[in-house]
């Protein structure tokens, strides 16, 4: 077995391209098929930390406070997105509520997890324990966060709402908005390129 | 874009012939893109440990397994009532199309055509453009392959935005449960309508995109320089 480098195999119709030098920003496409082939990772690596930071923040507060409150005869309801859960658990509605759960809360949460535990021992020039396991891992989570759906899914509830109750909005609903756009960032970031940072470090020792 | 140079005759370059992994005997791992010679199907991946595979296992058999069970789950998800609306003045079922009519009626016509899109139009399409995809992959046609190479892109990305509507209802759920006045309670068409959007999911994960180039004539190694394009984003 033996590593054929400065080569790039193409995830979408299998041709082998010569690697090229990127320039920052620079997005590399197979010709023939349009896959993306490699990304210039640019400033992201050190902008990934901070930002991971930022997004466990804003997930609590999303989390932690109501995300809407209705008002209608002087009654008052409010939710959050546990609430949600809770509520469709109670109908018998588990299985819903268990892919709620899993595409806004869970998989999420744990994608951040991920990556303080891969990104603060590499800062030290560590490998994690577990570290190949884990960028599998996020490499598998990838599809299934849904915050920028959900985000969505709570502004239409919002307007189906307003013809009936007055809608208030919580503060859950910009933490919300907050986190789609620093998950926008950080989950841009693609997982292969923790194996081009511990690979360049080891050749730079 | 010179990206293969001089030599060949071809107009478009989806249509140059170009070595490919498989032509050249050699394995590349999915998970951190290495390119490994001489390795056998099975061997773990020297960098990241993961088993090299040539295509996805079994791909077009689990492929079409998901999609059947998606075209089941469309019809109750289209049929039955999605949220139950229980208010002094009665009782109201909504399934996924009367809640579009519902905003287009009050006039919330922007809002109307985002839900029939996430909601309808985006499962409807990746159901028949995974049939496509598959019918053309088992009969290893040639035709338009870079348009299904793009359609392959086009339902990765759109997938996930049919979640929309569990979304919209579980919050209601969560948010009308005003006792006697006004409850929302969640209907069995929900489940079958997340159902489908996770089953599409799963098919078009387990689809491996590169049985559609399989039988396309394969060029000797060459020097083949990887198109390069300028991207607003980082």
């Amino acid at each position: 077995m033996r590593e054929v480098s400065d080569t790039i195999a193409c995830e979408g119709c299998d041709a082998v391209y010569q690697r090229a030098p990127l320039q920052p920003r620079d997005v590399a496409r197979c010709p023939r098929c349009g896959s993306e082939l490699e990304r210039h990772a640019g400033n992201q690596r050190r902008r990934i930390l901070p930002l991971t930071v930022a997004s466990l923040i804003m997930f609590a507060i999303a989390n932690l406070f109501p995300i809407v409150e209705i008002e209608l005869q002087g009654l008052r309801s409010q939710t959050t997105l546990a609430g949600a859960v809770l509520a469709l658990m109670a109908e018998g509605m588990s299985v819903v509520a268990l892919l709620v759960l899993a595409t806004t809360l869970l998989f999420p949460l744990l994608q951040l997890c991920i990556l303080v535990w891969l990104l603060v021992p590499l800062a030290r020039d560590r490998q994690a324990p577990g570290f190949a396991w884990l960028v599998r891992a996020m490499q598998s989570l990838r599809p299934w966060g849904m915050i920028e759906v959900f985000l969505l899914g709570v502004l239409v509830a919002i307007v189906k709402l307003s013809s009936m109750a007055t809608v208030v909005a919580g503060p859950a609903l910009y933490a919300f908005m907050a986190l789609t756009v620093l998950l926008t960032s950080v989950l841009s970031f693609d997982p292969r390129g923790f194996w081009e940072l511990v690979f360049q470090r080891q050749e730079g020792a | 874009m010179n990206m293969h140079g001089p030599q060949h005759p071809h107009d478009h370059p989806e249509d140059a012939p170009v070595p490919t992994v498989a032509s050249l005997g050699l394995l590349a791992c999915h998970h951190c893109g290495t390119v490994w010679a001489q390795a056998e199907e099975g061997d773990a991946c020297g960098r990241c440990g993961t088993h090299l595979q040539r295509r996805k296992p079994d791909s077009l058999n689990r492929t079409w397994a998901l999609l059947v069970a998606a075209c089941l789950m469309y019809i109750p998800a289209n049929l039955l009532p999605v949220m139950i609306t229980r208010t002094l003045f009665g009782t109201q079922n909504d399934t996924i199309l009367s809640g579009v009519i519902y905003f287009w009626v009050s006039g919330a016509y922007g809002l109307a055509a985002i839900v029939f899109v996430a909601s309808f139009l985006v499962p409807l399409f990746k159901l028949t453009a995974l049939m496509l995809l598959l019918i053309t992959a088992q009969r290893r046609t040639d035709w338009r392959r870079p348009e299904r190479a793009r359609l392959y892109h086009i339902i990765e990305i759109i997938g996930r935005w049919s979640m929309l509507d569990v979304f919209v209802v579980s919050l209601l759920t969560g948010l009308v449960q005003i006792q006697g006045f006004a409850v929302i309670t969640a209907g069995v068409g929900i489940a079958a309508f997340g159902a489908v959007v996770v089953l599409t999911m799963l098919a078009s994960i387990s689809f491996d995109p590169r049985l559609t180039w399989d039988d396309k004539p394969v060029a000797p190694a060459g020097d083949n320089e990887v198109e390069k394009k300028k991207t607003a984003t980082a």
